[in-house]
């Protein structure tokens, strides 16, 4: 890169200006990088119009309340009085359910497939777990409140609130909305995406792993625990994007999240996110203050994506001990 | 210039002028193309009226539904003709506009109170202060005393309720926290009157349809939909006790009656809630739904086809409304009306007394 840096900026300003002998060294390699730059300056530049577009609409709400955002409980249109805690913490816990549910799942099936699954199975069990990536978040809504939702009232909720009605966490009323729907439906969307991305990696680990593993009279057990040990950092990409994924899921959240500010220690209690919030009231907010906000909660949606993946590099690292030969290292 | 082909470039040169503004001449007598934004709630009328107008007058209107706060928006950035608004425009908000902008009220819509108990199938009557308590949150559960009290020889489940509400910002909101908030004096300080509001309890379902899904998925859930939606759907529909002590059911006509009821107050501004009207048969949780156009146009033309076309809706359109379930405006609320198309101007000049439909 640093070598090749001045060429190529030699080459450019000659572009510009071009004379007969240095025109022919503006070659065709050189025209071909020039276009990569431009392409990849191009999504820095949407990016940061985004960053600057999104500051911009939330000066206001900057202004008026400052740091007190961010651990602000009330969310009143009427008064102009908007905190975003309660979305946050929606955001984070219906994310982290999904995860929990999600990660194990989706691991378990990436092992099958690339590990145990006969060649023939294995294509057609993944074809139907990549399926579940394309179908539109609003299906998975409406499946969500017509068939999810029925099921968690009348089955699911009833046994949480009579077995696990000690903890705070199952406490409340059986209404099927609420954080744990939204976190369920969100751990659905996010395992195709872990399962995929793991079993790719596995499936780029070389076979004398493998066979190494078992010449050394590892069960099959401990050999498949001998892969996995080398597709971690892998792994933990595949899961960060599933994270992404459900930090900044919408439509199907906001149709089962309940939608409300107050904050619960239940899973069962209604809740809200931030992406939901934005989707519920941007069309309709008159107020100057109220628009503010809700760009100010787009800005901490995007702080918080920007902090989790941060972490979840970081995590990868310290993984990895720093190793950037093993197949998927993000 | 070939005289031959003169004819058809004038005709495409008139085309892109109505189309875009993009016209250089002298501008055409009559702007065939009108823009609007704003309210999803009337959207079936206006579309119904677009039509119809269309046929008649070949002036074609182009709607887009895209809700109540943004239409306003585009009024103030001048990107449409008119603007469309289920929520008056509140003086504070008035003095942002870049000129001065008049109310026209077109239709008038129910907000009903719609509920799911299974087995149950008498008719159920809630008193104002029922329904400001249930979305307060102080009554929880359908076999309240207060709730049996307002019901007779009922026999009401014990079921628990489940209040819900629009998560979304909306016009359907406004009327019914407008509502709330006029016939209690807690629900005003709690809570207050906006197109989204704090709740102090239940659950919030997006769109009429997002509601809709909720009470119908949850025994004991009790929600507020617009009624042509209600009716669509055939949900159940709570009476309401009005201010003049009689229970009613909602339907078009009794909002016309609520309509009638505050017409004085109307007279004065347009812009009062007509909600806990004191007509007799009147439906209380009513609201009317407005056009927002700005008293003077920029464009002659435009302005015209526009305060025509308005002139149009309030009389000849209002035959449209009921079969979608809309309120009729009442003689009373038309008179009103006419007295605001004459204000309206186009570079000073008055507009209706050079229109001549």
């Amino acid at each position: 890169m640093s070598a090749g840096a001045p060429t190529r900026a030699t080459a450019f300003v000659a572009s510009r200006a071009p004379s007969r002998d240095e025109s022919r060294r503006f070659s065709a390699d050189d025209a071909f990088a020039l276009a990569l730059r431009i392409a990849s300056l191009a999504v820095l530049a949407a990016v940061l119009l985004l960053v600057w577009q999104t500051l911009r609409g939330a000066a206001p709400a900057l202004h008026a309340y400052g740091p007190a955002f961010l651990t602000g409980t009330a969310w009143d249109p009427v008064a102009e009085r908007f905190g975003a805690l309660p979305y946050v913490v929606g955001t984070l816990v219906t994310s982290a359910i999904a995860l929990l549910l999600a990660v194990p799942f989706g691991i378990g099936a990436a092992v099958f497939l690339s590990e145990i699954a006969p060649p023939r199975t294995g294509a057609v069990i993944s074809f139907m777990i990549e399926l579940l990536a394309s179908i539109p978040s609003i299906v998975y809504g409406l499946w969500g409140v017509f068939v999810l939702a029925p099921f968690l009232r009348t089955l699911v909720e009833p046994w949480l609130i009579k077995h696990l009605g000690f903890l705070p966490l199952f406490q409340g009323f059986p209404f099927g909305l609420g954080i744990l729907p939204a976190g369920l439906v969100l751990a659905i969307m996010v395992v195709p995406t872990v399962t995929s991305v793991s079993r790719e990696i596995l499936r780029a680990l070389p076979d004398s792993l493998r066979g190494a593993a078992l010449a050394l009279g590892a069960t099959r057990a401990e050999a498949i625990g001998v892969t996995l040990d080398a597709a971690r950092p892998g792994i933990l990409g595949a899961v960060i994007l599933a994270l992404g994924r459900a930090l900044g899921e919408t439509m199907a959240v906001t149709m089962l999240i309940g939608n409300t500010n107050h904050m619960s220690w239940s899973l069962l209690a209604p809740g809200a996110t931030m992406a939901s919030v934005i989707a519920n009231e941007f069309t309709e907010a008159v107020g100057k203050l109220h628009l503010a906000a809700l760009f100010e909660v787009a800005l901490v949606l995007f702080v918080v994506t920007l902090i989790v993946n941060a972490v979840a590099r970081l995590i990868v690292m310290t993984a990895t001990g720093g190793r950037r030969d093993v197949a998927g290292a993000a | 210039m070939n005289s031959r082909i003169r004819p058809a470039l004038a005709a495409i040169a008139l085309v892109a002028a109505a189309g875009a503004v993009l016209c250089t001449g002298a501008p055409p007598a009559h702007a065939q193309q009108l823009t609007g934004a704003g309210a999803t709630f009337p959207y079936p009328i206006y579309s119904k009226w677009f039509d119809v107008y269309h046929e008649k007058t070949s002036v074609a209107i182009n709607y887009q539904s895209i809700g109540s706060g943004a239409g306003i928006q585009q009024v103030k950035s001048g990107t449409v003709d008119f603007g469309a608004s289920d929520a008056a425009i509140s003086d504070a908000a008035l003095k942002d506009m870049p000129r001065r902008v008049v109310h026209i009220p077109t239709v008038g819509g129910a907000v009903v109170l719609a509920y799911n108990l299974p087995g149950f199938d008498g008719r159920i009557q809630l008193t104002p202060e029922l329904v400001a308590g249930i979305y307060l949150g102080d009554i929880t559960t359908w076999n309240d005393k207060r709730i049996v009290a307002a019901n007779p020889g009922v026999t009401m489940p014990a079921a628990p309720i489940l209040a819900v509400h629009r998560s979304d910002g909306s016009g359907t909101t406004n009327i019914f926290t407008l509502y709330l908030s006029s016939v209690s004096s807690r629900w005003k300080d709690v809570a207050g009157a906006a197109t989204s509001v704090s709740w102090p309890s239940g659950v919030g379902g997006k769109g009429n349809d997002g509601v809709a899904g909720v009470v119908k998925q949850t025994p004991g859930a009790i929600g507020y939909v617009e009624l042509a939606y209600a009716k669509q759907n055939q949900l159940p529909m709570a009476f309401v006790r009005n201010k003049a002590g009689k229970y009613v059911e909602p339907s078009a006509a009794s909002v016309t009656a609520a309509m009638t009821g505050v017409a004085a107050q109307l007279a004065k501004d347009v812009r009062t809630p007509i909600v806990n009207s004191p007509a007799a048969d009147a439906w209380p949780i009513s609201g009317l739904t407005f056009l927002i156009v700005y008293q003077d146009a920029k464009d002659a033309a435009r302005g015209l086809a526009l305060a025509r076309f308005l002139d149009w809706a309030i009389h000849d359109g209002q035959q449209y409304a009921s079969a979608l379930e809309y309120a009729q405006l009442p003689e009373a609320i038309v008179k009103v009306n006419e007295g605001t198309l004459k204000l309206l101007t186009a570079g000073g000049k008055k507009l209706m007394a050079t229109a001549n439909p």
